[in-house]
């Protein structure tokens, strides 16, 4: 398998003492990731805003948990698109100086990382970290339409029914890897499935 | 020569500071000199007697459409004899060589605004850079420092030109710049441009890092006026010459002034374009260059001869 | 001298084909008798008279058909050329350099008037008489980038230089060798380049990288990249890949003559004056191997190019369906003479 070098790399979250903002969205899958890189930090803490997506029916018990972050503010959103407005509203009014931190799964990343790099946020101004879920965000070549956590190949699209094989290509922009029609040259005959989300 | 060149001719030559000379040129053949983006720089080329002198310029913005090239020559105090020879010699009617325009210190077009920071000469890319973002009315704020208004150079044109968004600051009337101040309350997705002496440069940057800005929307033009040191001897192992490099030459003048050809580019230690191959050291190089990497200076094996000597006995390049 | 524009197609019945002395001015892209990548860049400096290469800007037999067969790209998908907001001053570069181009080589075909910002073009060949404020894309019909480049073979991208990158942030791309501008818009040099087998390990980007960031203008480069394509097809683009991916099994010993393309790719570097940016031309080639085999050392050649190319590059050129066929093709001309070196057709 070559290296692909389009496939996003992501990171190990570390707060810089030299931000004067921590913006943190994640999902609680990375929960665990926060709570580790802001441990021992108070200062920090203390200028930190977490922005959590906690689905409807994710088991309570939890505040003991986000009480203990510190943080001067938490916020819970109940899906990654309300998150995704919040953070869209967060970053057009920051000033320069705030650091965002992203944790949560692939598709979560990838949403946000490109609506972040949209916003002209990119590079060494946004950090990352994998969690939870692998499974990847897929567009359709042919009628444009998106997939979530994909972690078979190939899959059928959602939208128009081909059966796609994912490509080792990925779009910061879309946020999204490569479907192609996987039997184009032989209709009907698929490839074996492998896992993509290894 | 490396490079496409233009030959053009000075039509004027106007001191508009007791240090600052400004040259306005054309092409002899009168031919459209081409456009080019806020930043770029050219190499002039002028013959002082024997002497050929090589020094690169920030292009002016104010003449984008007047097919003429515009830099301003501040005269160097210990100038190599560039600045002086500019200042001495050059007046209308002198013909000179350029490089086209090259641009190793361009606008960020993604930025949500731009804040523009000069210090003296430092206006010339910086001032380039106003004209621009005002011409595609994209958000941007000037500040310049100078010593007084009498040396800072175009200091009424930009206050006229560009109004509000320009702010200045005149040592000698004690008003201070404060960088700190400003980049406290920029907006996320700016990006900051600087261009001064290298002590400015630093104290500059070092607030923006200090204030948590990251290092890709951090940007100075960093050309170095290349400076003498003590003479070295110097043998090119493939041509078999041997020469000596002055203390008011540098490497790269000494190769050409031997008649060897070597690539260049910006001749201010930041391209990347003359980089070559260094057989043996005796003695210690002297890397002022901000291209090759700390690993790469340690290891000895390459040299920038635009900027960079030896400090010791002999040099020998692959050339 | 007026060129005779065919009149043909690049679907359906594929009516395409080259007059002889376009078979003879074909760009070659073999110099020896093996394939292997390389940063094969060069000055893109004037090549012989009637050479694809005389000019910067190559205009053809092929062009007014060409033209409309972008046009019928752009109508099913217009996500086929797209633009972002901070590449407005890049595509005034650009329609600058075609404009000035195009009516300098081909001044019987195509006319350029300025007085200062305001501009008259004429195009001949395909009726057009547009007169505009040079900057002022309220004075055209189309965005400067869309405008012009419906007039020029070749498919164009806008290449911002930041951050030590190249950045593909604009393009029309409507005869492209199986890649999308609308999933590599946005991405850098590095990234756009991902799917490529084998070259990324021997660092090729990188170098091709380094050597670009320091592109000057007025020194344009260029190379040749090639793979084949079965029918004529301008338009084998991922999006259609279900629709045409099945003409790759259609090749038979019977056919390959007329069915099997040899498909170069005339690829230029220009860095633009106003904008820093650097423009990246793909101009296409297609020849039938029954045409290419007229040139007998481009048969012998490409016949053992071929056969001993890596099983990895032939299935990422997506030969692979058809490549014996093809190679038992041309083995019929391929005597096993020595070629002479070079491209050119002895």
């Amino acid at each position: 398998m070559p290296v692909v070098k389009s496939r996003p790399v992501w990171g190990r979250l570390a707060p810089s003492p030299f931000a004067r903002r921590h913006l943190v969205f994640c999902e609680v899958a990375g929960l665990g990731a926060v709570e580790r890189a802001f441990a021992g930090t108070d200062s920090i803490r203390q200028r930190t805003s977490l922005n959590l997506i906690v689905p409807p029916d994710f088991a309570p018990a939890r505040s003991e948990r986000l009480d203990a972050l510190g943080f001067e503010a938490v916020h819970e959103f109940p899906s990654v698109e309300t998150v995704l407005v919040r953070l869209r509203v967060s970053l057009s009014q920051a000033a320069m100086g705030t650091l965002l931190y992203l944790a949560g799964g692939e598709a979560f990343l990838d949403q946000a990382t490109c609506l972040a790099e949209a916003c002209g946020v990119a590079g060494d101004g946004v950090q990352t970290e994998h969690c939870g879920s692998t499974g990847r965000r897929v567009q359709c070549v042919h009628c444009k339409g998106m997939m979530a956590d994909v972690t078979m190949s190939p899959v059928v699209c959602d939208h128009c029914g081909l059966h796609l094989t994912v490509r080792d290509h990925y779009s910061r922009r879309l946020g999204a890897f490569q479907g192609v029609c996987a039997d184009a040259e032989a209709p009907g005959v698929l490839p074996e499935p492998t896992r993509i989300d290894a | 020569m490396s490079g496409e060149t233009i030959a053009v001719r000075v039509v004027a030559a106007e001191a508009i500071t007791p240090t600052i000379k400004r040259l306005r040129m054309v092409a002899r053949d009168g031919a459209r000199l081409p456009p080019y983006s806020a930043g770029s720089h050219t190499v002039l080329t002028m013959a002082s007697g024997e002497r050929v002198i090589r020094n690169a310029y920030s292009l002016l913005g104010s003449t984008l459409a007047g097919g003429a090239y515009e830099v301003a020559v501040l005269r160097a105090p210990r100038s190599r004899g560039g600045s002086a020879f500019v200042h001495d010699h050059v007046g209308e009617g002198h013909e000179l060589t350029l490089s086209v325009p090259i641009n190793l210190f361009p606008l960020n077009r993604r930025a949500r605004h731009h804040v523009l920071v000069a210090g003296g000469i430092g206006i010339t890319p910086i001032g380039a850079m106003a004209d621009e973002l005002a011409k595609v009315n994209a958000s941007f704020e000037l500040h310049y420092a100078v010593r007084n208004e009498a040396r800072g150079a175009f200091c009424g044109d930009l206050a006229g030109r560009y109004g509000e968004r320009v702010r200045l600051y005149v040592s000698e009337r004690q008003e201070r710049l404060h960088v700190h101040d400003i980049l406290m309350r920029q907006p996320l997705g700016t990006h900051l441009y600087v261009c001064g002496p290298e002590g400015m440069i630093g104290n500059v940057l070092a607030d923006a890092r200090a204030l948590g800005w990251p290092e890709t929307s951090l940007h100075a033009e960093r050309f170095l006026a290349a400076a003498g040191g003590a003479p070295f001897a110097l043998r090119l192992a493939k041509s078999g010459v041997a020469t000596t490099v002055g203390e008011d030459q540098t490497l790269l003048e000494a190769i050409e002034a031997a008649g060897i050809e070597a690539p260049f580019s910006c001749r201010g230690g930041v391209c990347g374009e003359c980089e070559l191959p260094v057989v043996s050291a005796d003695g210690e190089i002297d890397h002022r260059d901000h291209y090759l990497s700390a690993e790469e200076k340690a290891a000895g094996c390459k040299i920038m001869p635009c900027v960079s000597r030896l400090r010791g006995r002999e040099l020998v390049l692959d050339l | 001298m007026t060129i005779p524009f065919k009149t043909e197609t690049f679907r359906d019945d594929f009516t395409f084909s080259n007059s002889e002395a376009a078979i003879r001015r074909f760009p070659f892209p073999f110099d020896r008798d093996a394939y292997m990548y390389a940063v094969n860049i060069e000055q893109h400096m004037p090549g012989p008279a009637k050479s694809a290469t005389e000019f910067p800007i190559d205009i053809d037999e092929h062009y007014v058909a060409e033209m409309a067969d972008r046009d019928l790209v752009l109508k099913a998908d217009p996500l086929r050329c797209q633009s972002l907001p901070h590449m407005m001053t890049a595509e005034w570069d650009l329609l600058e350099l075609l404009m000035t181009s195009m009516a300098r080589d081909y001044p019987e075909h195509f006319s350029l008037e300025r007085s200062g910002r305001e501009w008259h073009w004429i195009n001949r060949p395909l009726g057009i008489d547009q007169r505009f404020t040079f900057e002022d894309p309220a004075t055209l019909p189309l965005s400067p980038m869309e405008y012009i480049t419906r007039q020029c073979q070749g498919d164009f991208c806008l290449l911002d230089q930041r951050d030590d990158n190249l950045w593909m942030d604009a393009g029309i791309v409507t005869t492209q060798a199986d890649w999308s501008l609308d999933f590599d818009l946005g991405m850098n040099f590095i990234e756009w380049h991902g799917p490529v087998p084998l070259a990324h390990e021997i660092g090729v980007f990188e170098r091709a990288l380094k050597f670009l960031l320091n592109l000057q203008q007025g020194r344009p480069v260029r190379r040749l990249n090639w793979t084949m394509t079965i029918n004529p097809r301008l338009d084998t683009s991922p999006e259609n890949y279900h629709r045409w991916g099945i003409d790759r099994t259609t090749v038979t010993p019977d056919n390959v003559g007329d069915k099997v393309h040899l498909r170069v790719e005339l690829q230029a570097l220009w860095r633009l004056p106003r904008s820093n940016a650097i423009v990246f031309s793909i101009r296409c080639y297609l020849i039938k191997m029954r045409e290419l085999v007229t040139q007998p050392k481009w048969a012998r050649r490409l016949h053992r190019v071929l056969r001993d190319l890596p099983g990895e590059l032939a299935d990422y050129k997506g030969l692979t369906n058809y490549r014996e066929t093809t190679v038992a093709w041309l083995s019929k001309y391929d005597d096993g003479a020595p070629t002479s070196p070079g491209f050119h057709p002895d």
